[in-house]
């Protein structure tokens, strides 16, 4: 019993876990069947980058999510702005119009794009991507960005104005330094949703443009390859890397309010 | 007398079709210190917030220095407000919140942190300028806001109930203070309160509001003395107030006999109220009294003792420095300077 209690949140990681460490070992694996181990090589990574097709699509998923975060977080913040000033049913209004699609099933989303697409004659490629991508990341920035509005004191803005600020200076001076938490949070909300993106993707572009999800899922229909091990490990560890960065940059804020002068 | 400043005249506001100042017309002088008293609900926040351009009024006219500025937003007028909670900027330290309205008139570097430092002598904080705004007492906190509204040397100062949140002791203190910064700057304050004694003991002029509209705007000693209606006699002080009837002139009529008073020019027969103030009523020995009672409860007051006696189905409120003790009878002698005969208002 005892021995259940302390292993408990050990088998959790272990089963969250356990998937993500084989990928990473099976990478580094010479024998290129999936189930054994045949010595330590790093061919899988040597192939990877002779593959152009695999890094053009690593690379549009990267420069895809980091350009669409970026332009729905904007966005996001200006609507969230908007909706925070609306008043009583338009707001409500508003917010469920946030919500929906959030909630919708991402094929839904995905079929209703590919159409409005063809409705629109509009060619599929990075471009109809990129849009899709900041479409459907623009709601998790709004409703990361409103809770911070929400507690705001009111007086605040007010308070800049009486002291001579004009409106667009009390939004940056005032507000959005206060708000600033839930734009960031918005934006890595953005672009990880972005960049875990297939069904939307795959019926969104077209033209040979492709992101690594798309990618892998053709290859997949040809049999795992290990160079796919490889790439997702390299994208594990990227993200691995960006959460270390985030906390500690976290941390020293925190620690600096603490300190009481921030 | 002095210079007119402010100047509401017929100003009215709704919100949602709801009328919440009924024509309200104001004339507020260079170095005034003005009360806007009232209860709950009664519309001084509004009213000041039209003054300070965060609200616009739905009629009426807004005048500065005999202009016109409805349309003048906040941010141009020669107005800083103190508000209710303080509305600090919680990510700037005490320096950065004082120095924000300078930066923004652009000042340089040393003549910033020169009025900066000046001001926060004046609310005696100086060395607490790299301080964090969530690290102050409320009562620092109060002070800052000061400081940031001051600092921008405006013509006019409104300030929001900014004693409300402190308790007793600081609140009496924070008084003083405030009353001597006023006379130190030599600026108009337009000061909000619901308690009556703050007003009575800072003010110049109070202005009572209830319910939209003014009752009655006056010098302290005036208000308290000579109450327009029955409302600014309740709210003002704890009264005796007692429905009565006017006779004639010099003459009226309650707690079942009649009495000599100064006022006149109310009908013959009007129903009026009467109003007495605690410490107007003299006890005396019964026989020598104008009414009889006897006394029900007795509470030191610190100066004197707050007594109830009863007389008839009337409780008497009366204020003395001799205490008598509870049960024993007394007299009650009421001097016609000291009955207040005011028409009756429907409240
Ligand atoms: N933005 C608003 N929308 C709707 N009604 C409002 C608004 N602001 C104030 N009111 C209403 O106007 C009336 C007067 O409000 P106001 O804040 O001026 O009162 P107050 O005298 O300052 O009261 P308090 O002493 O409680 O602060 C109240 O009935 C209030 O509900
Ligand atoms: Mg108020």
């Amino acid at each position: 019993m005892r021995f259940l209690k302390k292993s408990y949140l050990g088998l959790i990681f272990l089963f969250l876990y356990a998937p993500i460490l084989i990928l990473i070992i099976f990478s580094f694996n010479a024998s290129k069947s999936r189930g054994a181990w045949g010595g330590f090589t790093l061919d899988w990574y040597r192939q990877l980058f002779q593959d152009d097709a695999l890094l053009t699509s690593l690379y549009n998923t990267i420069v895809i999510a980091i350009v669409a975060s970026i332009v729905a977080t904007l966005l996001g913040t200006i609507a969230a702005i908007g909706i925070y000033r609306m008043k009583g049913f338009r707001k409500s209004f508003m917010i469920n119009l946030t919500y929906l699609p959030i909630l919708n099933p991402d094929i839904v989303t995905a079929i209703s794009f590919m159409l409005l697409l063809i409705y629109l004659k509009i060619p599929r490629g990075m471009l109809s991507l990129l849009l899709a991508h900041i479409t459907f990341c623009l709601p998790f920035v709004i409703i990361s960005v409103l809770p911070k509005l929400r507690q705001l004191d009111p007086q605040i803005y007010d308070a800049a104005l009486d002291l001579g600020a004009t409106p667009k200076r009390a939004y940056f001076s005032v507000i959005l330094p206060q708000i600033l938490p839930g734009i960031f949070a918005g934006f890595l909300l953005a672009f990880t949703m972005s960049i875990d993106d297939f069904v939307i993707s795959y019926f969104t572009t077209g033209n040979g443009v492709s992101n690594l999800s798309i990618s892998i899922y053709s290859m997949a229909r040809r049999g795992i390859n290990p160079k796919i091990n490889a790439v997702l490990t390299i994208l594990f560890v990227g993200i691995l890397a960006l959460m270390f960065f985030i906390n500690r940059r976290v941390n020293t804020n925190s620690s600096k309010k603490e300190r009481g002068n921030v | 007398m002095a210079e007119e400043i402010i100047r509401l005249v017929n100003i009215a506001k709704e919100f949602h079709g709801v009328q919440v100042l009924d024509h309200i017309n104001l004339q507020i002088f260079r170095n005034e210190f003005v009360t806007l008293l009232g209860p709950s609900g009664c519309g001084k926040t509004t009213t000041l917030r039209i003054i300070g351009g965060f609200e616009s009024p739905s009629s009426g006219d807004l005048l500065f220095e005999g202009e016109r500025i409805n349309e003048v937003p906040s941010f141009k007028r020669r107005v800083n407000t103190v508000f209710q909670n303080y509305a600090l900027f919680p990510h700037l330290n005490v320096f950065e919140n004082i120095a924000f309205g300078l930066r923004i008139s652009k000042l340089n570097n040393k003549q910033i942190a020169r009025k900066v430092t000046e001001a926060l002598e004046l609310v005696n904080l100086r060395g607490y300028e790299k301080r964090g705004i969530h690290s102050l007492s409320g009562g620092q906190q109060q002070r800052v806001a000061i400081a940031r509204a001051v600092v921008n040397e405006p013509e006019v100062l409104l300030l929001d109930e900014p004693l409300a949140a402190l308790d007793l002791k600081l609140r009496k203190e924070m008084q003083i203070e405030l009353k001597n910064i006023q006379k130190r700057l030599g600026i108009t304050f337009i000061f909000v309160t619901h308690d009556q004694e703050e007003a009575l003991t800072m003010s110049d002029t109070i202005v009572v509001m209830k319910d939209g509209r003014i009752q009655q705007i006056g010098q302290p000693i005036d208000i308290y003395n000579e109450p327009k209606n029955m409302f600014v006699a309740d709210f003002i002080g704890a009264s005796t107030i007692l429905p009565g009837r006017f006779i004639q002139d010099f003459h009226v009529f309650f707690a079942d006999r009649a009495f000599d008073c100064v006022d006149k020019g109310f009908a013959p027969q009007e129903e009026v109220d009467v109003v007495i103030r605690p410490e107007d009523v003299k006890l005396v020995a019964p026989e020598d009294g104008m009414l009889q009672g006897v006394v029900t409860s007795v509470v030191f007051k610190g100066v004197h003792y707050e007594m109830l006696v009863e007389s008839g189905d009337i409780v008497w409120k009366v204020h003395s420095t001799l205490m008598e003790p509870v049960g024993s009878n007394v007299g009650m002698v009421i001097l016609p300077n000291d009955i207040h005969v005011m028409k009756k208002v429907a409240s």
